[in-house]
């Protein structure tokens, strides 16, 4: 178990660059997602990580010890592939074992470490098989025992689960969480699905364009987007141009047409300078739609037409106009969901809302 | 009605292909002095004969050391060139490829009397060891292309799975890149080796006096007679030209079937 640091690292194909100059603490025994849209060059920064691809500049460090010169198979790393990459012509055991023969491990031992890593990922009966006799999850999850049997300083997992159907999807997530909880190992996930990330990590790096765009807990992500990328990637986020008009201890009061003024908590409007051009944030699962009569006290609110309705089953998405505005909103369903032309009112609590500095880009 | 004349007319296509070869099997069984019809009967004199006459015998030999000689070497060659065009970024790889797959494409008589012409140039006479250069420089295309195209079938991120988990770029070749690409490699192997167990254009430019392959071998028995003994050679040399690389096919078969 390990560090991993990226010290002012650079990645150019060409004269393209993939990743501009990053810095990136992973602390031991984390687990880290890397999150963007696809081309940001999560994958780029994963195989530096790895040793599969050289920085054009910068350090990278695991471990405290800088390992740029260090190639891949001297790195002690678990890597696991979108595409399972098991060896065909190996028997699921002698897949699991392989690492073992190029470390120090009697022979006496393999066979019991092997079992014990099937056993991790709960498909203790297939070592006899070959690797094309097994459905996907199945193969992701011995790739994985591969990984974890050499007891690697840091797992890294290039969209490991992006190749399985949904419910299987699921089923991976909680049973590679569990996994990683367990022998606590140093993990970079990369994936461009919020929902995993925001489900499994520690900490989420935010990455768009080459560029690490904010690094928090999942909560603080999702919550206290630092910048609109942020905000519009993980969920919908409505974004209102506003004036803020003051700010002090308690927070910063906005001004954002149709609402009014709305005063923003302090620790989600630390990112405003002062007063000028700002906006706010509204995720839309905390807009509520509702009959003006039934607005519960201290909400924000104004008056929207329905204009489209987005039945989800459990949830449902309105798309709401506000005179020239359209906002999102994602509601529980209760009871029936509203008609598409429904006259209603939209409200917020002000503590769910945060503020961020107009983009000048 | 159109796809019965169709049908008729590629009947006649492989009769008119595959008959004189049937006829020389046929009549190498023949017991009579004339390598002719009409068949008096059913016999192995002549495939004993041939068992027994020297000059074949050697010619046997020389070809068969040639041919496993050019499939060791080229298949080795082979799979070397595309590792490097596959696998790395061999600058001017283009012009490699197109180079090294060339002898292909040109006819085998001008590729014979260029790289003669080259040799006399360099003031080299001919030899045996010449004799396999040529062999190797024809039959190098063939194991190319068979092995690149099962390369790019590997996906890179095998080798990189057996990398990460400690085995060195040449541990990974031989555990995990080679193992894979076997059937590919044999077969490109039993090309190479029946492509110049055939060849009589070349060999005949380049062999040094005295060495006679099989194919040589029959071209000059020919100028004195049609023996029925030609016939018996004839067979033995369709058996192993055609039997091997079905015996190959199935070989690869095998091994695939095995791992995927
Ligand atoms: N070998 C390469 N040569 C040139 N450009 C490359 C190379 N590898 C990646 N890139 C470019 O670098 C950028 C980042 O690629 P990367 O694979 O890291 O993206 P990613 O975030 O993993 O995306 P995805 O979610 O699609 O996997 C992309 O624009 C890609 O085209
Ligand atoms: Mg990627």
């Amino acid at each position: 178990m390990s560090s991993v640091t990226l010290r002012n690292v650079v990645k150019r194909f060409h004269k393209f660059t993939a990743v501009h100059e990053t810095n990136l603490e992973i602390p031991e025994g984390a687990f880290v997602t890397l999150l963007g849209p696809s081309g940001c060059g999560k994958t780029t920064n994963l195989r530096m990580i790895a040793g599969l691809l050289d920085p054009t500049e910068g350090e990278i460090l695991i471990g405290g010890r800088r390992v740029n010169d260090v190639p891949i198979h001297k790195r002690n790393l678990g890597i696991v592939f979108q595409n399972y990459a098991l060896f065909p012509h190996k028997t699921v055991a002698e897949n699991v074992a392989f690492g073992l023969r190029y470390r120090d491990v009697p022979k006496a031992d393999v066979a019991a470490r092997v079992q014990a890593a099937l056993d991790l990922v709960q498909l203790p009966d297939v070592g006899e098989r070959y690797p094309k006799a097994l459905s996907g999850g199945q193969q992701q999850r011995i790739a994985l025992a591969r990984a974890i049997v050499i007891e690697p300083d840091v797992l890294l997992l290039d969209e490991p689960l992006s190749a399985l159907d949904a419910n299987l999807r699921e089923d991976m997530r909680v049973e590679l969480k569990r996994i990683q909880d367990k022998i606590g190992v140093t993990t970079v996930f990369v994936t461009h699905d919020q929902s995993e990330a925001l489900a499994m990590s520690d900490r989420i790096v935010v990455m768009s364009a080459g560029r690490i765009e904010q690094t928090g807990s999942p909560e603080e992500v999702y919550n206290n987007p630092a910048s609109e990328f942020v905000a519009q990637f993980l969920g919908a986020s409505n974004m209102l141009e506003a004036r803020c008009t003051g700010t002090d201890a308690g927070g910063a009061t906005l001004e954002a047409e149709p609402f009014g003024q709305v005063a923003v908590p302090a620790e989600k409007a630390q990112r405003l300078g002062g007063p000028g051009a700002a906006q706010l944030v509204l995720r839309a699962e905390k807009l509520l739609v509702m009959p003006a009569a039934e607005m519960p006290e201290g909400m924000i609110t104004a008056p929207a037409r329905i204009e489209t309705v987005d039945y989800q089953g459990q949830t449902v998405r309105y798309f709401l106009r506000l005179g020239e505005r359209q906002l999102q909103a994602i509601n529980m369903i209760d009871e029936r969901p509203f008609e598409q032309g429904a006259e209603v009112r939209v409200g917020f609590r002000p503590k769910d809302a945060s503020a961020l500095p107009m983009e000048t880009a | 009605m159109g796809w019965f004349f169709i049908r008729g007319y590629a009947i006649l296509v492989y009769l008119f292909m595959f008959l004189p070869v049937a006829v020389v099997v046929l009549l190498s069984f023949n017991a009579s002095q004339f390598g002719s019809f009409p068949m008096t009967g059913f016999s192995f004199r002549w495939f004993v004969e041939l068992a027994q006459n020297d000059a074949i015998l050697r010619a046997f030999r020389t070809s068969v050391v040639l041919g496993l000689l050019t499939a060791v070497i080229s298949t080795t060659l082979g799979v070397l060139a595309s590792l490097a065009l596959v696998r790395y970024r061999v600058p001017g790889a283009n012009v490699v490829s197109t180079l090294l797959i060339a002898p292909i494409l040109v006819p085998e008589v001008v590729l014979a009397v260029a790289l003669l012409l080259f040799l006399n140039v360099l003031g080299i006479n001919k030899s045996f060891a010449l004799l396999l250069f040529g062999h190797v420089i024809f039959t190098l295309p063939f194991v190319i292309l068979v092995v690149q195209a099962r390369l790019v079938s590997i996906r890179r991120d095998v080798e990189e799975a057996a990398m990460s988990l400690g085995a060195s770029p040449m541990q990974t070749f031989f555990q995990i890149t080679l193992p894979l690409m076997l059937p590919a490699v044999l077969a490109g192997g039993l090309f190479a080796f029946t492509i110049s167990f055939d060849d009589i254009t070349g060999t005949l430019f380049w062999k040094p006096g005295g060495v006679e392959t099989v194919p040589t071998q029959i071209f000059a028995m020919l100028r004195n007679s049609i023996s029925p003994e030609i016939n018996a050679l004839g067979t033995v040399m369709i058996v192993m030209t055609v039997g091997l690389p079905l015996l190959g096919a199935a070989l690869a078969r095998q091994l695939s079937r095995k791992g995927g």
